[in-house]
């Protein structure tokens, strides 16, 4: 099986301060991770791969030192890695994230599956996997909660909708989004870290690309524009109300129309 | 001499009187007495030794306990200070009825000094509210006993360890002053905000351990560290437990001191999975070491563990895997936080053994406590501290009967407590003596060492009214 997952590289705190002014999260300084969803979208590859043989690949879009994640996968087993990265591919929205990491995929060969975590922990819009996949007109499956059944030309799975689990079969080539806690994502290996130290890292830039339009990439191609991030407030208004149950539940309706929850 | 003078002592039975002294000094709501005591505060966490206080008592200052202790120094009334009662060897079980001080309420944490680097608190101050506090202040009080619902006033008493204690010490080390009340009512103070101190005999250092049996704690200062900003644990599968314990010597050896050296086996990392019903990362090996380094940056902490990777790799370790993250630390360490849990779910009972021998007989302990597993066909399950010689050792009951169960872990103790003496251990590293284990003690000290033991107590407690019946005492 050909697979390819993708990643992230997200800040390694969720204490990121965001600047008052210009509204950006202030990245220096700050750690960084490999996004926990996708650790179990890599997990599920390279289980994949132990009981089916062939390879894991894996892609990444961000600054040049985004290169970190690709060696954390490489440390994690992943054969061969790919980072698109370009000054041009920045300020990109989710449309020109997947469109990116669709022209990326396309460089990267056959495949059989795309795998991707649920969300990131920076965006959380849960969008780009299947935006990839209808760039790329492949079928997809998100919420992937368990994997039933592989034949060489299929993929049959559980999905989790809100109220119901569906049950899903999908021809190859496609793409599944993984639910948090499909399998236990392995530890990064010391020994594979010392194998892949100088393993290479393919970076592609806009030039590389098959469609070279700059109009479709990173802030001009994005048509969501980010006004302003901002914290959520911290509530921490306390009262202490007392009174019999009946009281109280009278209290609290009141409360919650005041501040219009109901 | 001293042995009959603290002995089978009567005393003074709790009268009507007595409970109109406390409720007038405390207040009527402060004051619970006979069968009103809930059946939490006959016990600790051991749960095998039970008795009730006659009266529990809710103290708020070291005016109040000042006060009890005169009280009770005159008329030769038994008193127990207690903390959350998570102790494992009896120290808080009123033995001989009396009064029990209840401290929790004494809560208070009372001042940070970031230029001396002290905290000052009051005993019933959690553990968990101490290293929160002080680590939104970016600093660290590093003892880590686990147990994070336990009082800080109750790890003094028992000189609580935990798993940091390969590269910080013990609770010993942090505790710069105390503020006591003696047996008698006096109040004393001992240490302070000094870094160093050789004025005469160290009566802190005596208190700390002391199990309540000496004084009564009713204000600490403790030393911080500044926070260290990053940690990072190495998981390492070893194909055997031998090969693993046989590692920590030589990590020792080469100078990078980890924070924390952990052993697990298989067995427990199974119960654990079972228990939380999530799997742990990996599960190539029958034994594991689990590392732990701390330091400012990543590149720092890197450099420390690579030289210890190697180690393990030279000598025999499939891998070593990097839990650098939240996540991953989490994946690991809920397992090894529910290994307790998880062992005592697996069976009906168990009692345990926590000796600490010298950092190289680790191996040779493990080993022999195996050996005695098929010699007594009883199951025994141990994980810990590897890198402090410090063991915890559990037998379990399973589905023995009650006589066997008692005939069994009473020949397993004695040649566990005499293989670790052999060894040049300790019979507790960081439990404590209490009750439970008073007969190993005076086994391994002899008469002598008790006997100053004894001496140093009637020094501190004349009456033997302080917390009678612990540790030295017959």
């Amino acid at each position: 099986m050909e697979i390819i997952v993708c990643i992230k590289q997200v800040p390694g705190t969720s204490k990121v301060q965001v600047d008052p002014v210009t509204g950006v999260l202030i990245r220096d300084g700050i750690d960084t991770k490999m996004n926990p969803y996708d650790l179990f979208a890599l997990e599920t590859a390279l289980k994949l791969r132990e009981r089916h043989g062939g390879h894991v690949k894996v892609i990444s879009m961000g600054p040049p030192q985004a290169v970190d994640v690709i060696k954390e996968a490489f440390m994690m087993g992943a054969d061969d890695g790919m980072l698109v990265s370009d000054r041009k591919f920045a300020g990109a929205d989710v449309l020109a994230t997947s469109y990116t990491l669709s022209q990326g995929i396309k460089k990267m060969g056959d495949f059989d599956i795309i795998i991707t975590g649920k969300q990131t922990t920076d965006g959380d819009t849960a969008q780009v996997g299947p935006e990839i996949a209808e760039y790329l007109e492949i079928p997809h499956i998100a919420n992937v909660l368990r994997i039933l059944k592989i034949t060489g030309k299929d993929i049959t799975v559980e999905m989790d909708m809100p109220n119901t689990i569906e049950i899903a079969k999908v021809k190859f080539p496609c793409l599944i989004s993984v639910e948090k806690d499909i399998f236990q994502p392995r530890l990064p290996s010391f020994k594979k870290k010392m194998e892949t130290k100088n393993k290479e890292v393919k970076v592609l830039c806009l030039n590389d690309m098959e469609d070279k339009n700059e109009k479709r990439y990173g802030l001009s191609g994005s048509p969501t524009q980010v006004e302003k991030i901002f914290p959520p407030d911290e509530n921490t208004d306390k009262e202490i109300w007392e009174g019999n149950g009946e009281e109280l539940a009278d209290k609290i309706t009141e409360k919650l129309k005041e501040l219009k929850f109901i | 001499m001293f042995k009959s003078c603290l002995c089978n002592k009567i005393y003074k039975k709790i009268d009507d009187n007595d409970i109109k002294f406390l409720k007038d000094l405390l207040g009527c709501d402060k004051v619970i007495s006979g069968s009103n005591i809930s059946e939490d505060f006959s016990h600790d966490e051991l749960n095998t030794v039970k008795a009730y206080p006659e009266v529990l008592v809710e103290v708020a200052n070291v005016q109040q306990i000042s006060r009890i202790m005169k009280y009770a120094y005159d008329n030769d009334i038994a008193v127990v200070a207690r903390g959350s009662g998570t102790g494992l060897v009896g120290s808080s079980v009123p033995l001989h009825g009396g009064i029990m001080l209840n401290m929790s309420k004494m809560n208070k944490i009372l001042e940070i000094d970031d230029e001396n680097l002290t905290l000052t608190v009051e005993p019933g101050v959690l553990l968990m509210e101490i290293s929160k506090y002080v680590e939104d202040h970016d600093l660290f009080y590093p003892p880590d006993p686990g147990e994070i619902s336990a009082t800080i006033g109750g790890n003094i008493s028992t000189n609580a360890g935990g798993m940091r204690a390969v590269k910080y010490g013990v609770t010993r080390d942090y505790v710069m002053g105390l503020e006591l009340v003696l047996p008698d009512g006096t109040i004393i103070n001992v240490g302070g905000k000094v870094v160093k101190d050789s004025s005469g005999y160290s009566i802190l250092d005596i208190i700390c351990g002391s199990e309540g049996t000496l004084a009564i704690i009713t204000k600490a200062i403790l030393k911080l560290l500044p926070l260290p900003k990053k940690i990072i644990s190495l998981l390492v599968p070893f194909p055997d437990l031998d090969k693993a314990i046989s590692t920590v010597p030589k990590i020792i050896k080469a100078k990078k001191i980890p924070t924390a050296i952990e052993f697990m086996q298989r067995e427990v990392i199974i119960a654990a999975e079972q228990f939380l019903g999530k799997k742990f990362p990996d599960d190539s090996a029958d034994a594991y070491l689990l590392l732990t380094f701390d330091g400012n940056t990543k590149e720092e902490i890197e450099k420390d563990y690579d030289v210890v990777a190697n180690i393990c790799l030279d000598e025999g370790a499939y891998d070593v895997f990097i839990t650098d993250t939240d996540e991953r630390k989490e994946a690991v360490w809920s397992a090894r936080k529910a290994f307790l849990e998880a062992v005592k779910a697996s069976t009906t009972e168990m009692d345990e053994c926590d000796v600490v021998v010298p950092r190289n007989k680790v191996a040779e302990f493990i080993k022999y406590t195996n050996k005695l597993q098929k010699e007594f066909d009883i199951r025994i399950r141990s994980f810990g501290h590897a890198g402090d010689g410090n063991l915890h050792i559990y037998v379990l009951k399973d589905d023995l009967d009650d006589q066997t169960w008692k005939e069994k872990l009473a020949a397993v103790f004695n040649k566990m407590y005499g293989k670790a003496e052999k060894l040049g251990g300790l019979v507790s590293g960081e439990h404590g003596i209490g009750y439970a284990k008073k007969e190993f003690i005076s086994e391994q000290y002899g008469k002598e060492y008790m006997e100053l033991m004894l001496r140093i107590k009637m020094a501190f407690d004349p009456k033997n009214i302080l917390n009678p019946g612990k540790i030295c005492e017959g």
